[in-house]
């Protein structure tokens, strides 16, 4: 497929005029675990620590991040579904469509914006659709309600909705098992998209799907995103998924997100040690230079390393690191990392403090914990 | 040894579909030929998409489902027309899978060193308690992991990664000729992938295993595999040497698959453009 030209200049500037309008989403200083007590053990499993991060409008963020890293806990959080043991601990979650942060809503009210305002994508569709009632009950009992359409109008609605993303309105008639996994999550995402809500959460939406497939879900989800001028939050782990739909990237590592910046920046000028992993592993058609993949695995959330997360992995760890964690610090217009290593800032604080003597460093560089 | 380890002999396997009436036949897997050499091992990718037949076509080299018609050999001997418990354990000695999913290989209410102490016992004849440890460990050892890590843990305990490079020892412990991997690296993480992909080529050059790797990720199968096969709809579209192959597919459906791949070069918006109609004409099978 050949790009079209005069599309891409948007990716090269990074943020576009809209960014200057109230964010579509702003978490501030997020944290959300898992707090149980079986058997007089106590655990706390901090998967979400102390996120800050804002989605501007019309735009696709895309969050990264390997399985165990908090993730869909985030997003659970993002979407206020916590049920305990999940607790959140601080922070705030406000909604451009919200004048209130989403946990001073009473649980109508959230039922009222759920779906209307936010929906969401989820990665197996067929725990979407009801398996045992027609596509068109599906829509019935997600939309309908929020559509405020009389049966026959709703219908009309919904068909115009599914024309636009093109699809055959006879896909109403069928039941899930008879439409294939791509179909299916097409489906979902009509579904998802059909109240034109102003946010979309979309949670590893084609992770199950074949490449072809895939290829041709994604570009819907970006046709229904900006037919519909709505924000959303894309979560996959898949960074070759990333490069192709987000138009900025968040990198997240054992609960904590590590980098943010343009998907341009991320991929061509990662600064953080773990996306720049990341991004050197992806093999390539046409090339065979060997990956070197990483050793170690992802912490353990109940009992993280102390010092930034990533030090018993990371290559280029320091006596810092193991001290204290890194803030997620502006390093340049919009770009955010959180490694001592790239902030030119700490390795200056670090070679002031080799040559003054052996003070501590986790001290000396007062990076709030 | 000489000739063949595998010989896939113009295999066709068809599932009835339908009711009483109507009764049709659906071609799964439509004359599918191909060889591996015994004293060459190499890795060979078998790529397609869903419902082309992968599946179908590793299960029946498993000896799990018999072909409609044709033969798979096995060292010159036929798979499905082993009768009795020793050739069967024999060919399962030599012939081992590797599972897409680690989280399901495992059953989550049991340990995994059962599974590993399961096949020391019935397939490495492994007698006494010390000879069942040292298999174990020696087959953990291969895959980076040691038994002190792996001993008594249930699978929630041991990251996907771990659990998948445990799935691979145990399917090493038989020291087996030829491995089968369907789609083993794609519910792993992404920074674990790459050790998984590696240790397959590591098995390989070190351990002179044979792997049919199957996968829809043709990157990973251009990184590492020998001689890629193209499946599409039960058939055989394109074969030949990998590199060769995708970097120059010939047949349409490989274009396809090729175009398809998101490569991150690609970075920034509007590469996704898809033509009305497109989109519609796909999914329908």
């Amino acid at each position: 497929m050949t790009p079209e030209p005069g599309r891409d200049e948007t990716s090269a500037d990074g943020p576009r005029p809209a960014a200057e309008e109230a964010p579509a989403l702003s978490v501030e200083r997020l944290s959300a675990y898992y707090m149980t007590h079986y058997f007089g053990v106590e655990r706390e499993v901090r998967a979400v620590d102390d996120i800050s991060l804002s989605v501007r409008r019309n735009e696709i963020y895309g969050l990264a991040g390997e399985s165990s890293s908090g993730k869909t806990t985030f997003l659970k959080t993002i979407a206020a579904a916590v049920r305990p043991p999940l607790t959140v601990i601080g922070g705030s979650v406000r909604y451009g469509f919200l004048d209130r942060d989403i946990y001073a809503l009473s649980p109508a009210e959230l039922s009222a914006i759920r779906w209307k305002h936010l929906s969401y994508i989820t990665q197996g569709s067929m725990n979407v659709l009801n398996p045992v009632r027609r596509v068109r009950q599906s829509f019935i009992d997600f939309a309908f309600r929020h559509m405020k359409l009389g049966r026959r109008a709703f219908f009309v609605a919904v068909e115009q909705h599914l024309q636009q993303l093109h699809l055959a309105a006879n896909v109403l008639d069928a039941y899930p098992h008879e439409l294939s996994g791509g179909m299916k999550q097409r489906v979902t995402i009509a579904l998802a998209t059909i109240c034109r809500p102003e946010f979309i959460i979309a949670d590893e939406p084609t992770t199950a799907l074949d490449v072809i497939v895939q290829k041709d879900v994604l570009a819907m989800i970006r046709n229904a995103q900006q037919k519909i001028g709505s924000s959303m939050l894309f979560v996959t782990h898949d960074m070759t998924v990333h490069a192709n739909i987000a138009d900025r990237l968040g990198i997240m590592y054992a609960g904590r997100l590590v980098e943010e910046a343009s998907t341009a920046d991320i991929f061509t000028k990662p600064m953080h040690p773990y996306t720049a992993h990341l991004v050197a592993s992806l093999p390539k058609i046409g090339e065979l230079a060997r990956k070197e993949a990483l050793s170690g695995s992802p912490p353990n959330l109940s009992d993280p390393p102390v010092g930034c997360r990533f030090h018993p992995r990371c290559p280029l760890a320091m006596d810092a690191c193991r001290e204290a964690s890194p803030a997620l610090t502006t390093i340049a217009p919009g770009r955010r990392v959180a490694c001592y290593a790239a902030s030119p800032l700490a390795r200056l604080i670090e070679t002031t403090d080799r040559a003054a003597g052996a003070a501590p460093l986790g001290q000396s560089t007062g990076v709030p914990q | 040894m000489s000739g063949e380890l595998l010989e896939v002999d113009h295999v066709t396997k068809s599932f009835a579909i339908g009711g009483l009436f109507g009764r049709g036949h659906f071609k799964a897997v439509d004359d599918v030929s191909f060889t591996l050499q015994a004293e060459r091992p190499e890795i060979l990718a078998i790529i397609g998409e869903s419902g082309s037949g992968k599946t179908t076509l590793a299960r029946m080299i498993l000896n799990t489902l018999a072909p409609t018609s044709g033969a798979i050999r096995f060292r010159g001997a036929e798979l499905h027309k082993a009768r009795g418990r020793r050739q069967r354990l024999d060919f399962i000695r030599q012939i081992q899978p590797i599972l897409q999913n680690p989280y399901e290989a495992f059953n989550p209410l049991k340990r995994v060193d059962r599974y590993l102490y399961a096949s020391a016992v019935r397939l490495a004849g492994a007698r006494s308690q010390k000879a069942r440890d040292a298999a174990v460990d020696a087959a953990l050892q291969k895959v980076g992991l040691s038994l002190a890590e792996a001993k008594g843990r249930f699978p929630h305990e041991l990251s996907g990664g771990q659990l998948q490079r445990t799935a691979i020892a145990r399917a090493l412990i038989s020291s087996p000729a030829l491995i089968v991997a369907d789609e083993p690296v794609s519910m792993v993480d992404a920074s674990l992938r790459m050790s998984i992909v590696n240790l397959f080529k590591r098995l390989h050059d070190e351990l002179q295993v044979s792997i049919l790797y199957i996968t829809h990720d043709l990157a990973t199968a251009y990184y590492i595999s020998d001689r890629v096969i193209i499946m599409q709809k039960g058939k055989v579209v394109e074969t030949g040497p990998a590199r060769e192959v995708l970097m120059h597919p010939q047949h349409p459906y490989s274009i396809l698959l090729k175009e398809s791949v998101l490569s991150p070069d690609d970075v920034g918006r509007g590469r996704l453009t898809v033509e009305p109609g497109e989109a519609a004409g796909q999914g329908a099978k």
